[in-house]
């Protein structure tokens, strides 16, 4: 009987498929949207916990450890203070260290930031699962005013190696104050990341202290003036840097390698540990992300509704179609069954069109999302909190359904055999 | 004399929320495969009177047994179940469900009802035979039993309704005015097929119309209003 019921429920839809198709149509929707607000966010967060791997500390002047992590690694913001070059060089030969990577930050090109480094950043520095940087056009650093490009300054700013680009002080999208007088060469561009590596404009160590020779407190000395002939005699170690980013010989050892550096007497330092860092921020950050996925839910919530009255309103119509059931030996309690099968079916219908829809929006979509944002959508793992979003879609929609179901128990019911129509 | 497929007994009815009385029959008795022709202008209570019969609706007073129980002895699952075993039903029209084929709306009661289902079996060998015997019976072509009920005439969707009520060969059928969307020449044709059916199947039939032309071919007619003390009409016709 249930069986039959299956059939009555499948004809009597199709009978109405257009209406039905609407609901399942938005149903679909907000499906596409649950599922994919958490893809998105899921990725998102991947790609930005991998801003950095492989990096055991931070090691900065102390201030915040977010607003540590924030200009170390995604370049965003200013150190209050900054590491003298001498302490870098205890860093290195602190026990246990492997490898230090020095950064120095404070200029930018276009908007995009300055990274001063050494070769070592292109050595050791890891993003994702471990990978490397790897250089996709051009050669390394080799001299004093060379750069290497992040894949989307060059793609944005159409450079190939061999162009020639101007610094500007301070991260100003304005060029008031222009390092015009030592242009620099791209000498490479490396190959995408994903990570604020892409964004980031890499120059040495030695050639961030060139630019800075006649500057003092953020302005160029009046009347004097070394060119670029002149800096190449000059021994340009550097006198400070803004971070350091610290590789141990064992992980074990991070938290001793830690407290050393937190104890630093020579001047105050502090150092975080990267993951732990990335989740405080993520938390911060992750406020726009709820937001999100309660928008979806509502989207959810008012496509379920729209569920209900499309079949509210439909029942008036279908009063003749219960009685006739009712004539036959449907129970009430059939017909209930009926409406529930129905609401299902909707259900199930646009879940999995909302579905192929993703998939198919991803596919399509999913070259522009990684060129534009550096976001990789990765569908073929389903989070868990995506299965529980599907889980609870169903059972909101049959739940949903048992209100037209309940009056259509209460009509077949009232009307028994002869509906007042 | 025969015995009764359903009795009637000092039945009084009135709708929910209202004083006066609808229905108050004193006695009416129908014998197994007996035919009745129920008449008597619109608003008399027939219509009730059918939703009484078939246990749709309960009496506050009175009995109603059919096949020998009586409707208030049982929960309402329960006469669901009982009368879709015993009892065949025709409207005045819209009697299908448009998107089955002709073929699974004469078929829909036996899905229903294990009772109809192993007796429209054992009478013919298979539920297809049943269907067959009784569309045939009915005058409907077989080109027609697998086409949506939708794409019928009234005429035939009417004789569809008939297989429909008769197969498993329940004790009651209870058509109500169903030949009042018919033109005269295919409500004899309708009457003349109903009426042998319901002898093949000996099933009892309640017939209902305003039409007393067609009184004459049943076993018994009465008029609505004059076994109902509550009818206003009652004067003129007795």
């Amino acid at each position: 009987m249930i069986r039959f019921l299956w059939t009555l429920a499948w004809h009597s839809a199709w009978n109405r498929r257009f209406t039905l198709a609407l609901t399942m149509g938005s149903i679909a929707l907000s499906t596409f949207m649950l599922l994919g607000a958490e893809r998105i966010r899921t990725d998102i967060r991947d790609s930005f916990t991998s801003a950095v791997s492989g990096t055991d500390l931070i090691v900065g002047a102390r201030t915040g450890s977010v607003q540590l992590l924030l200009y170390a690694v995604f370049h965003v913001g200013a150190a209050t203070n900054n590491i003298r070059w001498s302490t870098v060089q205890a860093l290195a030969s602190q026990r246990g260290v492997r490898w230090i990577i020095p950064l120095s930050l404070g200029d930018s090109h276009r908007g995009f930031p300055v990274l001063g480094t050494t070769t070592d950043y292109f050595k050791h520095f890891r993003y994702g699962e471990r990978q490397s940087l790897r250089i996709a056009q051009g050669l390394p650093l080799s001299d004093l005013f060379d750069a290497m490009l992040g894949a989307e300054v060059a793609a944005r700013l159409g450079y190939q190696p061999g162009d020639r680009i101007v610094l500007s002080h301070g991260s100003g999208e304005l060029d008031l104050s222009q390092h015009a007088d030592k242009p620099f060469v791209v000498r490479g561009i490396l190959a995408p990341t994903g990570t604020p590596v892409d964004r980031t404009v890499h120059i040495s160590l030695q050639a961030m202290e060139a630019l800075h020779v006649d500057w003092i407190a953020g302005m160029p000395l009046r009347g004097q003036h070394t060119d670029a002939k002149e800096l190449r005699q000059m021994d340009l170690t550097p006198r400070a840097v803004t971070a350091v980013l610290v590789g141990l010989e064992s992980r074990s050892g991070v938290f001793s390698a830690q407290r050393t550096i937190n104890t630093f007497s020579a001047e105050p330092l502090m150092a975080i540990l990267p993951g732990v860092a990335l989740d405080e921020l993520w938390d911060v950050i992750g406020m726009g992300e709820k937001a999100l996925m309660l928008m979806s839910a509502l989207v959810a919530l008012v496509s379920l509704a729209g569920l209900v009255s499309v079949v509210m309103a439909g029942l008036n119509e279908r009063r003749r179609e219960l009685a006739v059931l009712r004539a036959v030996g449907a129970s009430p309690w059939d017909v209930l069954i009926l409406l529930m099968i129905e609401g299902a079916m909707v259900t199930i219908g646009g879940v999995l069109l909302g579905i192929v829809g993703l998939a198919i929006a991803a596919t399509v979509l999913g070259p522009w999302l990684q060129s534009r944002f550096g976001l990789t959508l990765d569908l073929a793992h389903p989070t868990d909190l995506q299965w529980q979003l599907l889980v609870s879609l169903v059972m909101a929609g049959c739940l949903a359904s048992l209100v037209p179901g309940w009056r259509a128990y209460r009509l077949s019911l009232s009307d028994g055999l002869s509906p007042r129509s | 004399m025969r015995e009764a497929i359903f009795e009637i007994d000092e039945l009084r009815f009135a709708w929910p929320g209202s004083s006066t009385l609808c229905l108050d029959i004193d006695a009416l008795r129908v014998a197994k495969g007996e035919t009745l022709f129920l008449f008597g202008p619109s608003g008399c209570g027939k219509s009730t009177l059918l939703a009484l019969i078939a246990g749709v609706l309960l009496p506050q007073h009175g009995r109603v047994r059919l096949d020998g129980r009586d409707w208030a002895d049982m929960p309402a699952a329960r006469r669901d179940r009982y009368r879709v075993d015993r009892v065949g039903y025709i409207f005045q029209q819209f009697n299908l469900l448009p998107y089955l084929s002709v073929r699974h709306n004469v078929l829909a009661p036996c899905r229903f009802s294990t009772t109809r289902r192993q007796s429209a079996v054992q009478q013919y060998g298979s539920e297809a035979a049943a269907v067959a015997y009784w569309l045939d019976g009915m005058g409907l072509s077989s080109t027609l039993w697998d086409r949506p009920a939708r794409d019928l005439s009234v005429g035939q969707q009417q004789r569809v309704a008939a297989a429909r009520a008769l197969i498993g060969k329940p004790a009651l059928v209870i058509a109500d005015e169903p030949t009042s969307a018919l033109d005269e020449q295919r409500r004899d044709d309708f009457l003349d097929l109903l009426l042998s059916a319901c002898r093949t199947a000996d099933s009892a039939l309640v017939f209902v119309s305003h039409d007393l032309r067609t009184a004459e071919r049943f076993e018994r007619a009465v008029a609505v209003p004059q076994i109902n003390r509550a009818s206003m009409d009652n004067e003129a016709w007795a």
